[in-house]
């Protein structure tokens, strides 16, 4: 390989793979397993599986790419990989919209000879906490943003490092105000898992994007440490790009969740 | 040219476990992917077989539901037919020695104690018992025959509909995206695409790998979904009610979805490695327009892969929370929606039907051009007719549910964006008969596989105009027209694209070429059987048996008869063409030339030695090496 004249990066076998999988076989049977009253550690013991993967495999990454194997090239081809992974992120998202939509435009109670009339369902006023979530996370983004400035223009350290900083702060509030939301919901407004589809839809939409979140903001504080490390330069950063953009992705997922889930779909206000 | 690729080959080739199990080479995980979807399809054709024998008469022969009870109450029914033959006297004599005989055998094998005694009469030992009433029934006089016969009926068990509706469901699942999808987009899509375009190897060589073992994964998880707590039966697509009703307490359907979740992680993956590579990698000064056609049908298929998986596995997250986790998306005691769920399904599906196509497009351009002696007519052409396939075909997912309910405009609306479809897959069709107009034809196996392609896949997109049309389709719905139809474009059409990839790069890949008159022989045994199988369906369906059902009424019986020889014919093909690949693998004779199907096989791969080195263009291709009109 050292003899390849070119500058594409042409990878030493690697164990991560098959281990990725059997750790996911093992999550994935076991989780079966467990949603069937059977004991979860079969399931815990591949989430650990793979969770220690990610960490392996990505570690490995950052050295290459400290050892100067990611080229020009192999660094567009990067971004074009993780813009197609944030493609299909999206397209995900688009099933959940989709039956949010449906059911929004053409609810079973209008249809002729339904038994089903919707339950009387509180929601949440969106102009109190959501909003404020709503501007969290967009603050957030904006930190990144700064950071991501700083980094390219001004070659100024301690900005990316706050931008960053700032950046998983509000990642973190954002979560906890939505699991405070849930907890309220819950607890006094009688919502639950189960039971209508509109609690579904509730629940899994805004769930998945609360995931996305969690998983952006770890990237970040990655980010985060890589910087403290020296590890970005102006020309040479795109694991920060990557998580910059998978931030934004979160945000417009989440105004969209906003506008819909929770303006378009608010029922009684709840007090 | 082949020596330049050779250069820098100094470093020793990896041990077994290393080459295999740690791969980041784009061949050999190509190669993976081949011998695993074989191995697959083996397993799902199998299903199939046993399926058409079942079906080869009217009433049920072999799936019944054991015939099982306390040894007491089996004795009494033994000696009840052995005091009607007593009474029958005569000729009789010999069934009751049979009986008696039988009868030892069959409480011989008591399973438990006590209460919990129980006996199995079941499979050849049913037949035998069977067998026997019937025939004594048959020579004694009329009140003991009824007797005899109405102890046969106690026997005679129950039709085992469960396990048809696992078998089908198996075949579907394991065909769709663990067979199909894996043989040509990740099999002959890693293996060729790269070597096409003339990059040293995938753009994430590693996370192809994992695209490799996820399948591996998913394919566990699906056999899982059809081995453990008795199977799941929905059907491929999964439609609720039918996957909450099915056995709600087996982890069966659970086992399902999650093996469609991890194939579709696994396809996404793919696909955008496949992506990157193809925009990323490309030999220098091969623009968009120059690149082989095999090359654009991967990266358009990896397109539809890309923006349509996530959203099944958004369908199938819904389903997996309405079984386990008491959310209603599509229950409606709760506001969902079972339509919904056909909407997102057929969203995905729709496109999948050209994911599965589209990769054969590829390879029988490459086959029609290299055995007609001529360039592909119409390059351009052919390639933006894949591409508007590929965006078509996700404008037109609903033309599946035309009997749910629908309105009239969206009904017409479905119904005219596919027949739109019919005008790129034209363009390709007559495209590949115009390469062959006038061209020197040799008739390879590759090209007898191609030429079978475009006929019958030709077949099977003329079924697919008519059932466009909702109004028809009132009438074809569910019944064995849709079954023949999407054969004809997925059996005949897709897996005769693999035959003939397979037999056009057999030398290329192993270094050995199969015996030329064993291909075509291969060839004709499954075009007679295939045809045989899938012709006499659209009979079936225009007569209106219906799809999915373990038996049938008697009027059908002279087709689903002839079918179910062609299944056994097109398996005994099967069969010889794993002889052939074994065969030629170890004892096949010797491919020294690099393009060993002559000058017209020009792509980058026909450069490179039988079988290509470990790494190859590590010195990247130069523009004489591809470029056949470099004065465009």
């Amino acid at each position: 390989m050292a003899h390849a004249k070119h500058d594409y990066h042409i990878l030493p076998p690697s164990i991560w793979p098959l281990m990725a999988a059997g750790g996911a076989f093992a999550m994935l049977f076991g989780a079966v397993n467990w949603m069937h009253s059977g004991s979860p550690w079969l399931f815990l013991m591949g989430l650990a599986a793979v969770l220690y993967v990610m960490y392996g495999w990505w570690a490995d990454v950052v050295h290459e790419s400290n050892d100067g194997d990611h080229t020009p090239v192999v660094r567009l081809g990067l971004r074009y990989g993780f813009i197609m992974f944030i493609m299909s992120e999206a397209m995900f998202f688009v099933a959940w919209f989709w039956a949010f939509f449906k059911h929004a435009l053409y609810p079973m109670s209008a249809y002729e000879g339904s038994a089903y009339s919707m339950p009387e369902i509180h929601t949440v006023d969106p102009f109190h906490l959501p909003l404020i979530n709503t501007l969290v996370l967009l603050l957030s983004g904006c930190a990144v943003t700064w950071a991501h400035h700083a980094l390219v223009h001004n070659e100024d350290r301690k900005d990316v490092e706050w931008g960053l900083l700032i950046g998983v702060v509000l990642g973190f509030a954002f979560t906890g105000l939505q699991a405070f939301e849930y907890w309220e919901l819950i607890a006094h407004e009688d919502w639950t898992f189960g039971g209508d589809k509109f609690f579904s839809t509730f629940f899994l939409a805004t769930g998945f994007h609360g995931l996305h979140v969690i998983i952006g903001t770890i990237f970040l504080f990655i980010c985060y440490l890589r910087v403290k490390a020296g590890q970005f330069t102006p020309e040479k950063h795109v694991g920060f790009e990557a998580a910059a953009w998978y931030w934004h992705f979160v945000d417009v997922v989440w105004l969209f969740l906003f506008l819909a889930v929770y303006i378009w779909g608010q029922g009684q206000i709840a007090h | 040219m082949a020596d330049a690729t050779l250069s820098g080959h100094d470093h020793e080739r990896p041990g077994f476990f290393t080459r295999w199990f740690m791969s980041t080479n784009h061949k050999d995980i190509g190669l993976l992917y081949l011998f695993t979807a074989g191995l697959v399809g083996l397993v799902s054709v199998i299903f199939t077989v046993y399926m058409r024998m079942e079906l080869m008469e009217p009433g049920v022969q072999y799936m019944y539901v054991a015939f099982e009870g306390a040894p007491g109450m089996i004795e009494n029914i033994f000696t009840r037919a052995g005091e009607a033959l007593a009474t029958a006297g005569g000729g009789t004599n010999a069934f009751a020695d049979q009986l008696s005989s039988l009868q030892g055998s069959i409480l011989g094998a008591v399973s438990g104690t006590g209460d919990e005694a129980r006996v199995v009469i079941d499979g050849a030992l049913r037949a035998e018992v069977i067998d026997v009433l019937d025939a004594a029934a048959a020579s004694a006089n009329p009140a003991e025959a009824s007797t005899l016969l109405g102890l046969r009926d106690q026997l005679d068990g129950t039709p085992d509909g469960h396990l048809w509706n696992v078998l089908i469901t198996g075949h579907g699942v394991l065909m769709m995206f663990f067979v199909v999808i894996p043989a040509l987009f990740g099999g002959f899509g890693n293996y060729f695409m790269p070597l096409m375009i003339g990059a040293p190897d995938m753009a994430f060589p590693r996370l192809n790998n994992l695209s490799y073992w996820l399948y591996v994964a998913g394919t566990a998880l699906a056999f899982c979904a059809v081995f453990i707590d008795g199977g799941a039966g929905p059907g491929w697509t999964f439609y609720p009610p039918l996957s909450w009703q099915d056995a709600p307490t087996s982890r069966a359907v659970d086992f399902a979805i999650f093996a469609v979740h991890v194939s579709g992680a696994s396809s996404i993956l793919g696909s955008i490695n496949i992506i990157t590579t193809f925009l990323n990698m490309r030999a220098p000064g091969m623009t968009l327009h120059k690149v082989p056609l095999f090359a654009w049908s991967i990266f358009v298929t990896a397109w539809l892969l890309l923006l349509s998986l996530p959203v099944l596995a958004g369908a199938i997250t819904m389903l997996l929370t309405d079984r386990n986790f008491g959310t209603t998306f599509f229950d409606v005691s709760g506001g969902g929606d079972p339509v919904l769920f056909q909407h997102i399904f057929w969203f995905f599906g729709h496109p999948e039907v050209y994911i599965v196509i589209l990769p054969a497009f590829g390879i029988i351009s490459h086959v029609v051009s290299t055995f007609s002696k001529k360039p592909i007519f119409g390059y351009l052409p052919m390639v933006y007719a894949l591409v508007a396939i590929g965006g078509l075909g996700f404008v037109v997912w609903a033309h599946h549910m035309y009997t749910v309910g629908m309105t009239l405009t969206q009904q017409a609306y479905f119904m005219v964006a596919t027949m739109v479809i019919a005008v790129p897959t034209g363009i390709k069709i007559f495209s590949w008969i115009a390469t062959m107009w006038q061209g020197s034809i040799e008739f390879k196996t590759p090209m007898l596989f191609a030429i079978g392609f475009i006929f019958l896949f030709t077949v099977g997109g003329v079924t697919g105009i008519i059932l466009s049309q909702a109004g028809v389709d009132r009438a074809y719905h569910d019944t064995y027209y849709v079954v023949a139809h999407f054969h004809y474009v997925m059996s005949l059409g897709a897996v005769f694209g693999i035959f003939a990839g397979i037999y056009y790069w057999f030398g290329k890949m192993s270094g050995r070429q199969y015996p030329e008159w064993a291909g075509k022989l291969h060839f004709w045994l499954f075009f007679i059987g295939a045809n045989l199988t899938f012709f006499p369906q659209h009979f079936l369906g225009r007569q209106g048996m219906p799809r999915r059902y373990i038996d049938y009424p008697e009027a059908f019986a002279t087709w689903n008869y002839v079918s179910s020889i062609g299944a056994f014919l097109s398996f005994a093909s099967f069969l010889f063409f794993l002889g052939i690949v074994a065969y030629a693998l170890f004892a096949g004779r010797r491919v020294e030339e690099p393009a060993y199907w002559g000058q017209h096989a020009d792509t980058l791969e026909w450069t490179l030695p039988n079988p290509p080195p470990e790494h190859t263009f590590e010195e990247l291709p130069t523009r004489e090496m591809w470029d056949r009109q470099p004065h465009h």
